[in-house]
């Protein structure tokens, strides 16, 4: 009866204490100064070190960079393996899957592999492509949701109205497909725009992101600073989420995987 | 043609996909220092992981990894299942608020989780170690048992609980004896991904395993990168790694294939495991 | 009330959810083996009324007896009295055997002991052999078969079935009910069946409750329920009725239709107004229309099976439904006949609505939960007053602003030449409309009241 809703509590409980309570304290500590009052100085040093900006800056880029290489290479993947006239096997969809399974951190290691195999240093290039081989799969799999769900009905009757292949591609299939390319741009831009330990191992650690500043402050007991870093990220990844979500209606086509 | 063209890019994108992964195989079984080099089939690098000397802390390592994930999804999967009656019986806005809630851990990306949790423990003094990971795995843990119980208990025939009281079963009996066969599978999909999630984790742990030696796999990982790059002893240990998880993979998909042809089956609807 | 032989007693149940009172002071006594049925249509509190019995609902007024011993906090898995689910809600990872022995089981009874009362049930729902059998892959009869014996193999002293039949097709519907009338003659155990399905209840029950916005309107035989409705509801309800406004003359004597008829009722007065019942079987159709009590035109003649249905037009602008053996010709007019015992007068308590309200100035009444111009009274601000409104004084308008109160349709009768309609305004008034507009259950109305219609008193003082 109703006495069952209390079996909730237990939870509420733990949610409140390890995940409600654990966000609220970035929030203080990155107001909060050595003594524990309140300051903007947090901010205003980060504001104040152009290196920090810097890379800060040169993370977007390379998050932004990496999502539209993705969705570029990704989005032809997806509406081939969608398209039944193309492709009729769903084993490339399971190819493309197992792989979001793999440890981050091994499958970037493998790419340190690919690369030394070709002889190619590592650095910049390196890690561009470290960051596309690990997370287009990401790109690829809710896009190829919401392709394979796409009532086929759509498109014949924009044919049926005179459309052609192109104009039914880029009026009906891209608009349609909308939910999808956002969740895929979420699911690309948050990890890359989050990542440390990927830029570390595919540049040798010459190149640093906003990620790798973070942790090294928090390693280094700088946690107000490195918490006020944190909320600048959640912010950022706030801001995209609020953007993707009203660019469409996104269902529960980003699930998981399995 | 069309359709040539359009298989040979999917191939081709799987081809480079999974390129490192074939090549870190084939050179586990070598001995080079450097890849790319063949200097002989070897099973040498396999046997030195298990007994060099350096290599009982990866032992260790493993152990840690292991039975992290697996208190990690045991109490993950008991929590997340209660949990999910219990929401299951909620209404109106307490209901909105927990499973608001409960999305957070799985939109938060992981370098956010970690450092919120570190700070957690930092403030109420709790000590870095084996507990502080273990929690740290089970907050990011639950809320995927709960996402896999909930949609069972939506399909229940709500009367079921109450047939089970009027043929004499008392409350806590009908939760054992009737509502939790019936989501089972829901629970065992909760676990299995519990688990995965738990062993593939990196960064939380990295955060919240303090600095008392504690150390999983992906920390070991890690570390030894971070110190000379891709070594070659790494390369058997992340080949063992990799098939694991196909192997993990390739039974779960089966699973929860086989859970929803039977739900097919008896319904006529699809669910989503 | 409690006879000694009652096995079910309910005293003064009620039961609010949210604003809406589910049951109203219920008082029901069910007697040790009897096949009661509690009917209605949805909504009217009787599914309400048998999860208090089964224990699913708390129970907050009143109280429920169980062989004269109070069970209201008896917890639902420790009363001695099991339930048949409408969607069955068998256990679906537990086979047909497992299903029935689950309650055995749990009492901890030998497994030889389990065995033989499994079997002797199977057999009773005739579904021998299928023990081993997936509750998943058998058919709605065959699942309902497995829920009864899954109830009855616990020897239960009363027996709950919750629209049991609803989720079956016509044909399986009709053959279970003979054999659900044939199980509970072979235990002799007390069936409470809830439905909304009059026929079903005419057929299975030896009791039949008729229950209505959380109340019961009349409880008896379905001989008497039919042949002696309460009240126009009721009557309504169940079969196929033709109701009038009527006057009774004097005893025996009742007008209706513009005529005047002999009848078996006495004890209403002279002049007093009434409502009358005749079943549509029970009024005579003779070719010459001389040789009836009154006439009328055929309208229509529509073949139903086994009778004809005849829709006929009084001079006097009544509709009169007949059901007879031989068809007449439309057009045709013809005699009616109406035999004194066939005429079911019932009791009107009023024939206005008395609605209380309260003054909000000299010409402007507060009642039924909105304020209504109103005749000059000299009362002042604040006075407590009855108003009184003639049922076809109030004027129901199709464009819900238009109204001073909205409302919903809550139940409409036709009577002969007119329709006859309770509304419920937003805030759970009612008011009763006679009208010669059509209109639909459900229907949301604004109420108009035209201040020369009302007739306002002082309100009495304990009033």
């Amino acid at each position: 009866m109703t006495k069952r809703s209390t079996l909730a509590a237990p939870y509420q409980i733990f949610l409140v204490l390890f995940v409600v309570l654990p966000l609220v304290l970035i929030l203080i500590y990155a107001f909060m100064d050595g003594n524990g009052g309140f300051t903007f100085s947090n901010f205003a040093t980060f504001a104040g070190q152009p290196e920090a900006i810097k890379t800060f800056v040169y993370s977007i880029e390379v998050a932004v960079i990496t999502t539209v290489l993705c969705l570029l290479l990704g989005y032809p993947a997806a509406y081939i393996m969608s398209n039944s006239q193309l492709n009729r096997s769903s084993i490339t969809v399971i190819l493309f899957i197992l792989p979001m399974w793999i440890n981050m951190l091994v499958r970037t290691l493998a790419t340190v592999a690919l690369f030394d195999f070709v002889r190619i240093p590592l650095g910049e290039g390196a890690l561009i492509f470290g960051m596309v081989y690990n997370f287009l799969p990401f790109m690829i799999y809710p896009i190829y949701n919401i392709l394979k769900k796409m009532d086929q009905s759509y498109i014949e009757a924009a044919q049926d109205l005179g459309a052609s292949p192109r104009q039914v591609f880029f009026k009906v299939i891209i608009p349609l497909s909308m939910p999808g390319i956002s969740s895929g741009v979420l699911m690309v831009f948050m990890p890359t725009i989050s990542t440390f330990a990927i830029a570390e191992l595919l540049t040798m650690n010459n190149i640093k992101l906003f990620g790798t500043t973070i942790q090294e402050n928090i390693n280094n007991g700088m946690w107000n600073y490195g918490a006020a870093l944190a909320l600048i990220m959640l912010v950022i990844i706030g801001i995209t989420t609020v953007f993707a979500d009203s660019s469409s209606n996104r269902e529960e086509d980003a699930g998981g995987p399995i | 043609m069309k359709k040539f063209l359009a298989q040979a890019y999917i191939w081709l994108l799987l081809i480079i996909l999974y390129a490192p992964i074939v090549i870190i195989a084939v050179f586990s079984f070598t001995e080079a220092k450097v890849m790319g080099n063949w200097t002989g089939f070897s099973t040498n690098l396999y046997s030195s992981l298990f007994t060099g000397g350096i290599n009982s802390s990866l032992i260790t390592a493993i152990i840690n990894t292991i039975s992290i994930a697996l208190i990690a999804a045991m109490v993950s999967t008991a929590l997340g299942t209660v949990a999910a009656i219990g929401i299951h019986n909620l209404r109106g806005w307490r209901r909105q608020a927990i499973t608001f809630v409960n999305n957070i851990p799985m939109m938060n990306p992981d370098i956010i989780t970690g450092i919120s949790l570190f700070i957690l423990f930092v403030t109420i003094g709790l000590t870095q170690g084996y507990l502080t990971v273990v929690l740290a795995h089970i907050s990011f843990c639950t809320p995927y048992v709960v996402l896999s119980v909930m949609p069972r208990l939506t399909q229940m025939n709500p009367n079921v609980y109450e047939a089970a009281l009027d043929l004499g079963a008392t409350p806590m009996q009908a939760l054992r004896k009737v509502i939790i066969p019936d989501i089972k599978p829901g629970m065992i999909s909760g676990f299995i991904l519990s688990f995965t999630l738990s062993i593939d984790d990196f960064a939380v742990t990295l955060f919240t395993k303090g600095n008392q030696g504690l150390e999983t796999l992906s920390t070991y990982i890690y570390a030894d990168a971070r110190k000379g790059g891709l070594t070659p002893e790494l390369r058997p240990l992340m080949t063992i790694i990799i098939f694991t998880v196909l192997l993990l993979l390739i039974i779960i998909n089966i699973r929860s294939l086989k859970i929803n042809k039977k739900l097919n089956e008896k319904n006529g609807k699809k669910v989503l495991v | 009330m409690a006879g000694k032989d009652a096995i079910i007693e309910i005293e003064h149940l009620s039961k609010v959810f949210g604003t809406t009172l589910a049951l109203n002071d219920i008082n029901l006594s069910i007697k040790k083996g009897e096949f009661v049925t509690l009917l209605g249509p949805s909504g009217c509190g009787k599914t309400t009324l048998l999860r208090h019995i089964a224990g699913f609902i708390k129970v907050e007024e009143g109280r429920i007896l169980m062989e004269g011993k109070d069970i209201s906090e008896v917890p639902p898995f420790r009363r001695e009295l099991n339930t048949v689910f409408q969607r069955y809600a068998l256990f679906p990872q537990l086979d047909v055997y497992d299903n029935i022995a689950f309650g055995l089981k749990l009492k901890k009874l030998p497994e030889k002991e389990i065995n033989k009362r499994v079997k002797k049930m199977l057999k009773m729902v005739s579904m021998t052999g299928y023990e081993g059998r997936d509750v998943n892959s058998l058919s709605g009869g065959q699942q309902q078969r497995v829920a009864i014996a899954r109830a009855l193999v616990n020897y239960p002293k009363v027996l709950l079935l919750d629209e049991p039949l609803a989720a079956l097709d016509l044909k399986m519907r009709k053959d279970m009910q003979i054999e659900l009338k044939e199980i509970h003659k072979k235990l002799g155990i007390t069936f409470i069946y809830v439905t909304h399905d009059q026929e079903e209840a005419l057929t299975l029950s030896d009791t039949i409750v008729v229950m209505k916005d959380g109340r019961i309107l009349q409880t008896g035989s379905p001989i008497d329920i039919y042949n002696e409705p309460k009240n126009a509801f009721v009557a309504d309800f169940i079969g196929d009725s033709n109701i009038y406004d009527a006057v009774m003359i004097e005893d025996r004597r009742v007008s209706f239709c513009g005529h005047e008829f002999e009848c078996v009722d006495e004890g209403f007065g002279n002049n007093a107004p009434a409502e009358v019942v005749i079943r549509p079987e029970d009024i005579y159709v003779l070719p010459n229309p001389a040789a009836g009590q009154f006439t009328g035109v055929v309208r229509s003649c529509t073949f139903k099976g086994v009778h004809y249905e005849m829709f006929v037009d009084t001079p006097e602008g009544y509709e009169v439904m007949i059901q007879d053996y031989n068809a007449f010709e439309v057009g045709s007019e013809i005699g009616m006949l109406i035999k004194p015992q066939d005429i079911q007068v019932m009791h009107v308590s009023r024939v206005e609505n008395i609605f209380k309200g309260e003054m909000v100035d000299s010409n402007h009444v507060d009642m039924i939960g909105g304020v209504f111009e109103c005749p000059q009274t000299g009362f002042e601000r604040g006075q407590k007053v009855t108003v009184r409104v003639p049922y076809d004084k109030v004027d129901l308008m199709d464009n819900v602003e238009d109204g001073t109160v909205c409302a919903n349709i809550d139940f409409l009768l036709y009577k002969g030449n007119h329709y006859a309609i309770h509304v419920l305004t937003e805030d759970g008034y009612s008011a009763r409309v006679s009208t010669n507009d059509v209109w639909d259950k459900n229907d949301m109305v604004g109420i108009k009241i035209l201040p020369g219609d009302m007739t306002i008193e002082k309100a009495e003082e304990n009033d």
